[in-house]
């Protein structure tokens, strides 16, 4: 297979994207208004958790792919932290190949039915666009990306991609979330034996404890699932490397390579009084309660408090999966809380969109800094203090400075403290050899992502320490091509 | 899926099972806990492991039936099947040679309890274990406790069995009489708590383990956090054990009852 990023399958010189450029002029391209997602009405949405965004149509999607103006030197790739071939993809939906499209994602991308949902393509291949220049919104790359994905899927055809013959060389994979899958979907097709090992009872990660159904529906993910599991991945749920299996029991199992991708499991909080009183929690025991645990819903075990007033800590996209859960669980009042202003928020902005839409009031430019409680110890207030913004800080973004004097005390009942994550230290702590940050992620080689004990390779926000699905998928594919040079030498 | 190969009754309440789960059983040590899921739909909970058979594959759970999961762990019969067992979680024990250890264990505390004074006599030390309960039929792992212990002490509430008082004062009466080097507790958090204060006060060191309300049991939610010394610690990658001296307990008295 190649190893080469730029894909072969659809080359922007083959006759039919000759013609397909000729075919329409670009002065009509360019006059063709940017596609608007179709979505459920707010009102509704919150009162389940269907999916919000409902994809585009055919007709749609091949309006959309031909103001793709198939650029000789496409920049969008650059924006793509796995180079996918963006106008061969998009010019096969123009042509109506649309399994093509999918193949051509596929030949980079192990879950474009995910990515086209969860990517930040705002700041990634949209923000490179030739439309840009023309003061006009860019291609819908991440609507075309989903709709090709979800053709495929819909349409039952579940063409796996070509697997090398079996060379009979075990690895295995510590956590099935983005960084796992990709990883063990390029060792499959490079004919590995690979093994996944899951902590939970459920494979996916993040796709599944954390990322609401509302806006990536499991069966999504189950689908890239059984697609891996049907190029001959091996699932091995409710197993801690580390603690199930030592390293060392993984070398006797015969595993020749490891790839780390245990995420950064690890909560924070902000260390400020009252933070420990029943009814605050961090985001990801409230997403996890929900998403994996089916708390909520009828004839599930697991608990999970409501609230009428909640409060999110954090403007990241987990502070708006969890709001827009609170909301979705009856909340009157959910609010972001978040100290910065808008302008700084990291979340996604369709994110932010969807979650005014739904009635969630942005608290920007305050900072908690004393939760209150009742007398049974449940929270009932929160103290906020008023921010300004002062100098950038080492982030770049403005830094957050109090306002003397202002403080306010706000009634809540729920509080989601969402203010990011820890590496999860449990790998770090059983492999003692293993090189650690002052972070607490795993160092490894920049190009390789090959940690300092020599089969051991780490990628995703065990190494990142918190980052998006793409930046984690991108690690996976990059372990895989460096472990396979290095096992087949 | 784990099948259930052996079910006991200690009493009405508490149920003793053992369990497949053979690369636990070679994997954990002594204060080692794991997650459980009794059915498909069912809540993710933290059990200690009671103690395990390496050759045979299993692991022994001691279970008290007090609400809806547990219910359904102590409903299930052998040849049945837990619907997931992960593990084992948690820091090991630390076991030491320091002389005299007292191992108090209140109702299902006991098992937990039970490779902890396996292991502190393995290591050297004389135990002196003291049961504690609320009547008589509510004291388990007698006999299996007796073998590794110097001495046994049962405390019941209700004097049906052994002395009458409560745990502190068998704990108290040894200290009394000779000197103890070291004190483990394990079972309800107010018992712990009473524990705590009873050694601090002779200035001992005193270890508790924790059984605090969790979900994931690998970090990642924060649920089982606890503030031990003033500092937030999760219980089930920092623990479950503690410095018992250190523990906030009311706090944690608290946050077990979040869902009550």
């Amino acid at each position: 297979m190649s190893e080469n990023n730029i894909s072969t399958s659809a080359p922007r010189d083959s006759q039919w994207r000759e013609e397909l450029r000729k075919a329409t002029p670009v002065k009509e391209r360019t006059s063709i208004p940017r596609v608007k997602m179709p979505e459920l009405d707010p009102a509704y949405r919150v009162t389940c958790n269907e999916e919000v965004n409902q994809g585009l149509s055919e007709e749609a999607a091949v309006l959309e792919a031909k103001r793709c103006m198939d650029c000789p030197d496409p920049q969008c790739m650059t924006g793509c932290p796995v180079s996918i071939n963006i106008p061969g993809f998009i010019k096969n939906i123009e042509r109506k190949e649309f399994l093509q499209a999918a193949a051509v994602l596929k030949e980079t991308s192990a879950l474009p039915a995910v990515c086209g949902r969860v990517c930040p393509q705002e700041k990634q291949c949209e923000s490179r666009c030739i439309y840009h220049k023309m003061k006009k919104e860019p291609v819908a790359i991440g609507y075309l990306e989903r709709f090709a994905a979800d053709y495929a899927r819909n349409s039952g055809e579940t063409a796996s991609p070509a697997i090398a013959p079996k060379n009979g060389i075990m690895v295995a994979v510590v956590g099935s979330g983005p960084a796992g899958l990709s990883f063990a979907g390029d060792m499959a097709k490079r004919g590995y034996e690979v093994t996944v090992f899951e902590a939970l009872h459920e494979i996916g990660g993040v796709l599944k404890y954390g990322i609401p159904e509302f806006r990536l529906p499991n069966e999504v993910v189950d689908v890239e699932i059984e697609s891996l599991a049907r190029m001959g991945v091996r699932f091995v749920k409710d197993c801690i490397v580390g603690k199930t299996f030592s390293y060392e029991d993984l070398h006797g199992m015969g595993f020749k390579g490891i790839f780390v991708a245990s995420g950064a499991g690890l909560p924070r909080f902000m260390g400020i009084p009252g933070e420990n009183f029943n009814g605050v929690m961090s985001s990801n025991e409230y997403l996890t309660r929900i998403n994996l645990m089916g708390a909520g819903r009828p004839d599930y075990d697991t608990p999970v408090l409501k609230g009428t007033h909640v409060a999110v800590i954090g403007g990241g996209n987990t502070a708006m999966d969890s709001v827009r859960t609170a909301r979705r669980m009856g909340a009157e009042r959910a609010m972001i809380v978040y100290r910065r202003s808008e302008a700084e928020m990291p979340a996604r902005v369709e994110e932010i969109k969807h979650a005014k839409e739904e009635g969630v009031e942005f608290m920007t430019l305050y900072n908690p800094v004393e939760y209150l409680a009742d007398e049974k110890g449940r929270v009932r207030a929160m103290r906020v203090q008023r921010m300004e913004l002062g100098e950038p800080d080492a982030s770049g973004r403005r830094s957050p400075v109090p306002v003397e004097g202002a403080i306010e005390e706000i009634p809540v009942d729920l509080v989601i403290v969402s203010v990011g994550v820890s590496p999860n230290p449990l790998i770090p702590n059983a492999i003692k050899e293993l090189e650690v940050s002052r972070r607490g992620t795993i160092v490894v080689n920049e190009d390789t992502l090959q940690s300092t004990v020599g089969d051991i390779y780490a990628g995703g926000d065990i190494v990142r320490g918190g980052a998006t699905v793409i930046l984690a998928m991108g690690d996976g594919r990059h372990a895989a091509a460096a472990m396979h040079e290095r096992l087949s030498k | 899926m784990n099948k259930i190969l052996e079910k006991e009754h200690f009493s009405e309440k508490v149920v003793k099972l053992i369990v497949e789960a053979p690369a636990i059983a070679m994997s954990r040590k002594p204060g080692h806990f794991v997650i459980v899921r009794a059915c498909e739909h069912g809540e993710r909970i933290p059990l200690t492991i009671a103690d395990a058979d390496p050759d045979r594959g299993t692991i022994m759970l001691v279970v008290q039936d007090v609400g809806v999961s547990s219910h359904k762990i102590c409903a299930l019969e052998p040849g049945e099947y837990l619907t997931d067992v992960v593990g084992p979680l948690g820091q090991a024990t630390h076991i030491a040679k320091v002389g005299t250890v007292v191992c108090c264990g209140g109702g299902v505390g006991v098992a937990p309890m039970l490779p902890i004074i396996k292991a502190m006599k393995q290591a050297g030390n004389r135990v002196v274990t003291v049961l504690a309960a609320r009547t008589k039929e509510l004291i388990i792992l007698e006999e299996q406790v007796a073998p590794w212990s110097d001495e046994v002490i049962i405390m019941t509430d209700d004097g049906s069995y052994g002395t009458k008082g409560l745990v502190t004062a068998g704990v108290e009466s040894v200290i009394k009489r000779e000197k103890v080097d070291q004190v483990v507790t394990i079972g309800p958090a107010i018992m712990m708590k009473f524990v705590a204060q009873l050694t601090k006060g002779y200035d001992i060191p005193t270890m508790c383990s924790l059984n605090t309300i969790m979900v994931d049991g690998t970090g990642m939610c924060g649920a089982c956090r606890i503030t031990v010394d003033g500092k937030t610690r999760f219980v089930c990658i920092d623990g479950p054990e503690f410095d018992a001296h250190k523990v906030n307990f009311d706090e944690m008295l608290t946050r077990l009852r979040s869902y009550n």
